[in-house]
């Protein structure tokens, strides 16, 4: 891959520069890599870009707060970085930026829905993501999955595959597609009770491990969570669903205005609880009501973090 | 008297459930959720299991709930006393019996490294709450059939057909499943009008389908000295923060555990009425180690992980002077965000602790040799009867006290 090839040259050019360089290397397998820190040259070898390269690594830079680090994004990954900043979370001289054009990451869930028939991805002996199609080996027989079926739905939808901003870009820049919120019209054909009722047959399958908190970028609480806080004890442990329920709703409404819609909260969501849809209807919501699209700009203040005594979209004299 | 094997067809798998239900409640593995995401919980619901893919999570909760009420409380004003309140309590109905049909024999093995902690070691006193769903529980695995690259359950003394704290393992063979009781209960779960007898063709076709999943099993590892290396390491602050650089800090690996059972007690109470949960925690948490002075011994993620990985291959052993608290289910790698790999890091902990392996940071093939010569289990038939196994029983083989 000659854009993989083009990220390794600039990554090795900037690694005496920086404390170390954050990408993707190899996962336990094949199918998806795992976030990868580079410090030497002979590292910079395993590095990968591409379909595998799922996990956001704009998460980490809050942890190297201090440090200078250079780090690989894909598109949504960089809006995260513009949203940091933007919030003044991390410093600009600390982050060099390395954009490429991504051409949209695997959905783990869809490889283990179009390979269920013959078994389960991690039977899979050999995979090899092509530019079109990833092919697997399983009991020694070869099965081609088209990327177009495997592609995570936040990748079909992206408006932004090349970095909203970088130091450095390895390769031709992509073209976007149309983001509709296509994603939110099943459920809002739906019916209140229908509605909640999905929500609550979802929400019966978390374990309450918190990985959708952890795995956001733009969850700045970290060890001050509403989750666990124990002084006001806002929610109980139980096992229930109103519990599970109350902190994803106090999750989205906490990312109103900031989510970048990366979907790092349903990926890494052991149970497949579809959490992002949550974000999804609240960033639609203050795109109509401010016009403000989170994570493209690091130079704007998002709108639910300032006060305009006029807002710019909302006339409320003609009301 | 030798315990007989029984055949059940595929298609008559449910109707046998449907009749276990009467008696129990019944749990197996369900798909649950959308088409392409949802996963394979443990449902009690008896009625096509899931058998061809692994359970994202483990059974672990059949028999220690995610939550659970200890007691409910009661404040009311003291007939007695004016402006005094009396307490009453109330501990919650136990509930029945409990069957696990299809989960892997990993998942098993799982109790096995529960109930030292939960049975009472010692003399000590043991935990009701786990111990009556323990000894009340029938536990039917299915022998897997391949091993996913997550595997590693014969790392740690397991096999995909591994017998270690059955009940009954089933195997799919024709069209079906060969049930062998391994231990009275499991006889007993047996004894009905749906199941045929098992003869020796059907033995012969499970011994060669645990063979056959022998062989998917990835390279062995030997795990002698695991226990002293990663002690060793409890002070090398930049090998567990290189290790943990990209853990998220959340729970994904300990809550799918089969083996972790830390847990929080919590008193939740709206107005003069509550409830004592006890529920899962999570030594991933920053919270888990929080002192009330606001101290926190563990700060960052590398002490977590190093707690983690060094409670299940050194401390715990040593302090049950038993097994590893691993069955090597592989869940925390399969479902970690971040795919961080148990494995490696253990390689990378048995390597820096053997000198001779050479280059400490590779992957240190002197550690890693070809999985050793498989173990296949011998058929249930000559087997001998475990006299009344109960839950506290096993609880104290598994912990040699």
């Amino acid at each position: 891959m000659a854009v993989q090839e083009e990220l390794k040259k600039i990554i090795l050019g900037l690694l005496p520069q920086v404390d170390c360089v954050i990408g993707w290397g190899p996962g336990p397998d094949l199918l998806c890599a795992s976030p990868y820190f580079m410090r030497r040259p002979e590292e910079v070898d395993n590095f990968l870009a591409g379909p595998m390269a799922t996990q956001n690594t704009a998460l980490y830079l809050p942890e190297y707060k201090g440090k200078k680090v250079a780090l690989v994004v894909k598109g949504c990954d960089s809006r995260s970085v513009a949203q940091l900043l933007a919030e003044k979370l991390i410093a600009r001289e600390e982050v060099r930026i390395i954009g490429f054009p991504c051409a949209g990451v695997a959905d783990m869930g869809k490889i283990a829905a179009r390979l269920a028939p013959h078994g389960e991805p991690g039977e899979a002996e050999k995979a090899v993501y092509g530019e079109k199609e990833l092919r697997i080996t399983m009991a020694g027989r070869e099965l081609v999955l088209p990327l177009a079926e495997i592609k995570a739905d936040k990748c079909l939808r992206c408006a932004h595959p090349n970095a909203v901003f970088s130091d450095h870009f390895a390769g031709e820049k992509a073209a976007g597609n149309d983001d509709e919120f296509k994603d939110l019209a099943a459920l809002e054909t739906m019916s209140l009770e229908d509605r909640f009722s999905f929500w609550e047959k979802e929400m019966s399958r978390c374990v309450r491990c918190y990985a959708c908190r952890n795995a956001c970028p733009l969850c700045v609480c970290r060890d001050h969570c509403v989750a666990s806080s124990r002084d006001p004890h806002w929610l109980t442990q139980a096992d229930g669903v109103s519990d599970k329920l109350l902190f994803q709703v106090t999750h989205a409404l906490h990312l109103a205005g900031r989510c970048t819609g990366c979907g790092e909260c349903q990926r890494a969501c052991p149970a497949g609880i579809p959490v992002l849809l949550l974000k999804r209807a609240l960033s639609r919501a203050v795109e109509g009501l401010f016009g403000h699209s989170a994570g493209l700009d690091p130079e704007t203040r998002p709108p639910l973090l300032t006060f305009q005594v006029e807002e710019r979209t909302i006339k409320e004299k003609a009301w | 008297m030798d315990m007989q094997g029984k055949f059940i067809p595929r298609a008559q798998l449910d109707d046998w459930l449907a009749e276990l239900a009467a008696r129990f409640r019944v749990w197996t593995p369900r798909r649950a959720g959308q088409e392409d995401s949802g996963a394979v919980v443990y449902l009690p619901e008896a009625r096509q299991p899931e058998l061809n893919r692994k359970p994202t999570e483990s059974a672990k909760r059949v028999i220690f709930p995610r939550s659970e009420p200890l007691l409910r409380f009661l404040r009311k004003p003291d007939p007695d006393q004016t402006g005094q309140k009396s307490l009453e309590l109330q501990v919650p109905d136990a509930d029945g019996p409990n069957l696990v049909f299809g989960l892997p024999p990993c998942d098993a093995r799982g109790f096995l490294v529960l109930d030292p902690v939960y049975a009472g070691v010692k003399g000590q006193a043991g935990d009701s709450y786990y111990l009556r769903r323990r000894s009340q529980t029938v536990l039917i695995a299915r022998a897997c059939s391949r091993a996913l690259t997550t595997c590693f359950c014969h790392w740690v003394g397991g096999s995909p057909s591994s017998t270690e704290g059955l009940d009954v393992l089933a195997t799919e063979i024709q069209e079906g499943f060969l049930l062998q009781p391994l231990t009275p209960q499991g006889e007993e779960v047996l004894d009905s009008k749906l199941l045929l007898s098992a003869g020796k063709e059907q033995m012969e076709a499970a011994q060669s389908a645990w063979q056959a999943a022998e062989k998917t099993l990835g390279p062995g590892a030997d795990m002698q000295g695991a226990q002293e290396a990663l002690r060793a390491l409890f002070d090398n602050a930049a090998f567990w923060q290189a290790e943990a650089a990209s853990c998220l800090s959340c729970g994904v690996c300990t809550h799918l555990c089969p083996t972790c059972y830390c847990f929080n007690i919590t008193d939740e109470a709206v107005g003069e009425k509550g409830v004592r949960l006890r529920s899962w925690d999570a030594c991933m948490f920053s919270l888990y180690t929080q002192e009330a002075s606001g101290h926190n011994p563990r700060q960052d993620k590398a002490a977590r992980l190093k707690n983690r990985i060094g409670h299940k291959f050194s401390y715990y052993p040593e302090l049950y002077q038993t097994r590893n608290a691993c069955v090597g289910c592989g869940r925390c790698i399969k479902s970690c965000p971040s795919r961080l790999d148990i494995r490696a890091v253990l390689t990378k902990a048995l390597a820096l602790s053997r000198p001779a392996a050479g280059k400490p940071e590779t992957t240190a093939p002197a550690t890693v040799r070809p999985a050793a010569k498989p173990k296949v289990n011998k058929p249930a038939t000559s087997k001998p009867v475990a006299a009344k196994p109960g839950a506290a029983k096993r609880g104290k083989e598994a912990s040699h006290a």
